[in-house]
């Protein structure tokens, strides 16, 4: 297929709707509701479900009760909402049952403000709904990535019965990138041997995420663990920038990613060896790319749109052996690619020692 | 090679969409783009921009702080990009909104009436292919011909008999910017 020129939010609809999306469930919300309303045209369109529920709990709920039937479904929405899911996304989990979920992030906490913002890291790998259950998490920089791991995101989900959330800011949903879509996916339902899709003629399924009895509990807990334990080994994705000789190493996911990029061009052009790793699953995160760069660095930075969420991952993986730094901008600010080349030629100019919490130099230096 | 523009003015004087054109006609001619408009609240009646960033590689950041480039249509934007744009920059300026002379003299001001060169062509509404025009002379890497078949490909059709007065449009931009880079000396 020939690049077009797509708009975040609506390429990742017509993404999922090529790669058989067959009930959708959802609720507006500022920054992704082009989401909701591309798909509010396209489904119908198709034959396929669309329905905007009444509110973001009925939303997950709806995609709970169809993703029992083994339909590929999903719902999008952006952070406030997102958080209104959280106890629907931990019986998902708990039934052990595939689901797509698309965060468009905002400023926040609270009612925050509709700018782009990478504050829900930690919300969204880490669990944001109650009890213990793995999910995988997708972080795209690009459209064309958005697209590509759209696709992906079902696939998992169905691989792992696991939710797969594609976490996005609202510049990545409002920005518009020549990008190349799939073929269209013929929908073709799967013959899982978990799916109450109707009883005729078979043994009785239950779903479920109840489990009253506290050992059938930990045996259902152990299970996932299990397969999480598959999706690190197998699932782990990320893109490396002129880290080949590089002895300054700064991370980043989605936007602060791609902006990093460009001040580590702008530094390389300076003579820094500086390079970049992108973390694309940020759950499961690529700790053994980063352990793979220790020897040869002298220092990291550490780059978010909020205020210090993956830096703990990284700082579980460097372990104090190399200095980390941070820069991050909270609260909805996308950063220019001029205060991350800042940060590079401080790491350069040195001398740096290993902290504790970078974020507290970090602090002293936004507050100063 | 990288360039990145930024196209601001009042809501509804075609400021997303002629990022849009210059947007497709870099992607036609198989450049790396992005386009991202400025969005939320501050629309409603304010002003809107956004940016466009034309690279041969990878593009990294959609935004930018100080812009080489930008096409101000109204007077708060040449007020504001005046003071953002780069060292040697190139600003073309909507000199019919605005009642003021450029203050910086280390960037190039293009004066250029649009509103007035819209309506001789017959259609207020082509003001921002007018400033697109005059930002070609400062764009090499897009030619005039690329955003006319961009226009030609991906306008609407109910919009298509409009053709000849945008490309009309972007040549009047055009000759006028050149005209105006032939006064400022060598």
């Amino acid at each position: 297929m020939p690049k077009e020129l797509w708009k975040g939010n609506e390429a990742i609809a017509e993404a999922a709707v090529r790669a058989g999306l067959e009930a959708y469930f959802g609720y507006p919300i500022t920054p992704q509701t082009e989401i909701l309303e591309y798909l509010s045209r396209r489904m119908p369109e198709l034959g396929r479900a669309f329905v905007q529920a009444e509110s973001e709990l009925g939303a997950i709920n709806m995609v709970y009760g169809a993703a029992c039937t083994g339909v590929r479904v999903m719902s999008t929405s952006s952070s406030p909402g997102v958080s209104l899911m959280m106890e629907g996304l931990s019986y998902i989990a708990g039934t052990e049952i595939p689901a797509v979920l698309v965060n468009v992030m905002r400023g926040g906490p609270g009612l925050g403000n509709i700018a782009p913002a990478q504050s829900d890291y930690n919300q969204a790998v880490r669990g944001g709904g109650h009890g213990d259950y793995p999910r995988i998490v997708l972080a795209p920089a690009s459209i064309q990535e958005a697209i590509d791991l759209m696709g992906l995101s079902f696939d998992l989900a169905e691989k792992y019965r696991m939710i797969a959330m594609m976490i996005l800011d609202g510049s990545v949903g409002q920005m518009m990138e020549p990008a190349e879509m799939p073929e269209m996916m013929e929908v073709k339902r799967k013959d899982f041997d978990w799916a109450t899709n109707g009883a005729m003629n078979r043994e009785r399924r239950l779903l479920t995420s109840i489990y009253l009895n506290p050992l059938d509990e930990e045996k259902t807990n152990l299970r996932m663990l299990k397969r999480w334990k598959e999706v690190q080994t197998n699932e782990v994705r990320y893109k490396e920038y002129f880290l080949d000789d590089a002895k300054y190493v700064v991370i980043g996911f989605g936007t602060a990613g791609r902006v990093a990029l460009s001040a580590v061009r702008e530094a390389r052009a300076q003579g820094i060896k500086v390079g970049l790793l992108r973390p694309i699953t940020v759950s499961p995160f690529p700790y053994e790319a980063l352990e793979q760069l220790i020897p040869q660095a002298e220092a990291f930075l550490v780059t978010e749109m909020n205020m210090g969420q993956m830096l703990d991952d990284v700082l579980l993986t460097v372990r104090g052996r190399v200095p980390v730094e941070f820069y991050g901008r909270p609260g909805g600010v996308v950063p220019f690619h001029n205060e991350i080349l800042d940060e590079i030629q401080r790491l350069v100019s040195g001398p740096l020692a290993v902290q504790t919490d970078p974020r507290e130099s970090w602090l002293t230096r936004m507050t100063a | 090679m990288q360039k990145e523009i930024i196209i601001a003015g009042f809501g509804g004087q075609g400021v997303l969409f002629a990022g849009q054109v210059l947007a497709y006609s870099a992607m036609d001619n198989g450049k790396d783009v992005t386009w991202i408009p400025s969005y939320g609240p501050e629309m409603r009646g304010g002003t809107a921009n956004c940016t466009v960033v034309i690279a041969d590689h990878e593009i990294g950041s959609p935004l930018v702080k100080n812009p080489p480039l930008a096409i101000a249509l109204n007077l708060p934007s040449f007020d504001r990009y005046e003071e953002l744009l780069a060292t040697g920059g190139t600003l073309i300026v909507n000199q019919s909104m605005v009642d003021r002379a450029a203050q910086r003299n280390d960037i190039h001001v293009i004066m250029v009436p649009c509103n007035e060169i819209a309506e001789e062509i017959g259609d207020r509404k082509l003001t921002n292919m007018v400033a697109v025009g005059a930002l070609l002379s400062a764009l090499p890497e897009v030619k005039i011909e690329d955003v006319e078949k961009a226009l030609e490909g991906h306008l609407p059709a109910r919009h298509k008999h409009l053709l000849p007065k945008n490309y009309e449009a972007l040549k009047r931009g055009y000759e006028h910017a050149q005209k105006e880079w032939d006064k400022i000396p060598a």
